[in-house]
């Protein structure tokens, strides 16, 4: 099994290639669309801002690669608003994959703003399983995605969100899965079970 | 619920563990690669790591100590001491840091934390604030926390917010090492002031210190280094006690 983890402007980049390296697993970070096509799986990871994020692909064509891609996708944080349709961050129209509008959470006196710290998902189903139901993810993020009939796990801050989605061969998580100690390798392990 | 944070501290000199009584008189407590491996396993949320080590060539050293940190710990981590400018923070973040920590260099030249956020983003950015009341005002000071300088709390940690900074890490030099409770006033009024989170650092000596801290401070996180490596508060136990006091805790 190989993975391709794509390359572009992304902080996480180097903490997903370590977790794969802990999970002996074999992997590149790639900006190449046939390594890209050609493997297994694909890892979509994500900080940073959405409208930059979205010019740096489309400048390479990745915005259409990574919506054509047919063997099992992982979004993360970042990468998951990205496969929605469209951000309210610099109000940027995204992927589209997702249907969902991407939002920003209003701060309230007793939620500081970005969601950062460990918060649990609850209700979790399909690729998740019951297993990590009330288990504890790490998040750092401002934006949100609402709930959707594609989401997989549901976390509360502020309102109940999307902490993690599923539609065909796309999955996706708003949490940090290579943050987020053992709960993490078994949600990226989910991930990689999936063909 | 999101939940508090226990974050245990290593301070790094020559890629190696040491905490000082009040910052003087270091002991050496360990490897820290081994130290975060068992801090992560017993439940820690987070780790700091602040490299006290005095030259350059040192700190070189510390980058590849944070990759080695990186490669193993799978919980997220910040790393501090001795940043003076966007080009010592990038090795850091490449080697695998989470979050870098800021402070005396942003006390001499506070546009720090605007060049830091607006290269690799506010949560990258925490800034570290040393103090001690000094008639009757909380006076931050720099250099392992020996130098007042002409800065209160209170505006400071506004006005890193204001620059973008992600979180305000307030340790009380007046309570740091006296293992009697974290500084609460100060902290509950932090939390009243700011709409980012604050980590509460300085005071540690037992388990209900950390439950006052959370209830009387407000804190979002609390920081505490010798209580932890010297087996003194073990995580497990300190969160037991937290979930019996009602406190959102990851268990």
């Amino acid at each position: 099994m190989k993975i391709a983890v794509i390359k572009y402007n992304a902080g996480n980049i180097r903490s997903v290639a370590f977790a794969l390296e802990r999970l002996q697993v074999d992997f590149s970070i790639t900006d190449s669309p046939e390594e890209i096509r050609a493997a297994d799986k694909v890892i979509f990871p994500g900080v940073g801002e959405a409208s930059s994020t979205m010019k740096y692909l489309k400048e390479r064509k990745l915005d259409q690669l990574i919506v054509g891609l047919k063997q099992p996708v992982l979004g993360i944080c970042l990468g998951m608003q990205l496969l929605c349709k469209h951000s309210e961050e610099n109000n940027t129209p995204c992927l589209g994959v997702f249907e969902e509008t991407v939002k920003q959470f209003k701060p309230d006196n007793d939620h500081k703003v970005p969601h950062m710290g460990w918060n649990s998902m609850t209700t979790t189903k399909g690729w998740l399983g019951a297993e990590l139901n009330e288990q504890f993810v790490y998040f750092v993020h401002s934006f949100y995605v609402p709930l959707t009939p594609y989401t997989s796990a549901i976390t509360e801050y502020t309102l109940p969100f999307s902490s993690a989605m599923n539609k065909d061969n796309f999955y996706a998580v708003q949490f940090h899965p290579e943050k987020s100690a053992q709960v993490g390798v078994k949600v990226i392990e989910s991930f990689l079970n999936k063909s | 619920m999101l939940t508090k944070r226990i974050i245990p501290c290593l301070d790094i000199k020559d890629g190696r563990t040491v905490k000082g009584v009040n910052f003087i008189d270091l002991r050496d407590a360990g490897d820290p690669v081994e130290l975060a491996a068992v801090y992560a396993d017993q439940g820690a949320d987070e780790l700091v790591f602040l490299d006290i080590s005095a030259t350059n060539e040192k700190r070189k050293t510390f980058a590849s100590l944070v990759k080695r940190i990186a490669e193993r710990i799978n919980i997220p981590f910040t790393v501090g001491g001795g940043i003076n400018s966007v080009e010592d923070v990038a090795p850091l973040l490449e080697a695998g840091a989470d979050k870098v920590s800021i402070n005396s260099a942003a006390v001499r030249n506070p546009e720090l934390i605007d060049q830091l956020c607006a290269q690799f983003g506010s949560q990258f950015v925490v800034l570290a604030i040393d103090a001690r009341k000094v008639d009757n005002q909380w006076t931050v000071h720099t250099h392992g926390g020996t130098k007042p300088v002409d800065k209160k709390l209170f505006s400071w940690a506004k006005e890193g917010q204001e620059r973008g900074a992600g979180e305000i890490l307030f340790t009380s030099m007046d309570h740091d090492g006296t293992k009697n409770g974290f500084a609460l006033d100060p902290l509950a009024k932090l939390n009243q002031l700011l709409t980012i989170p604050v980590i509460a650092s300085g005071g540690a000596g037992l388990p209900f210190h950390f439950v006052e801290a959370f209830t009387l401070g407000k804190a979002d996180a609390a920081l505490a280094a010798s209580v932890f490596h010297f087996g003194e508060i073990k995580i497990p136990e300190l969160k037991k006690i937290l979930i019996d006091h009602h406190l959102p805790i990851r268990h």
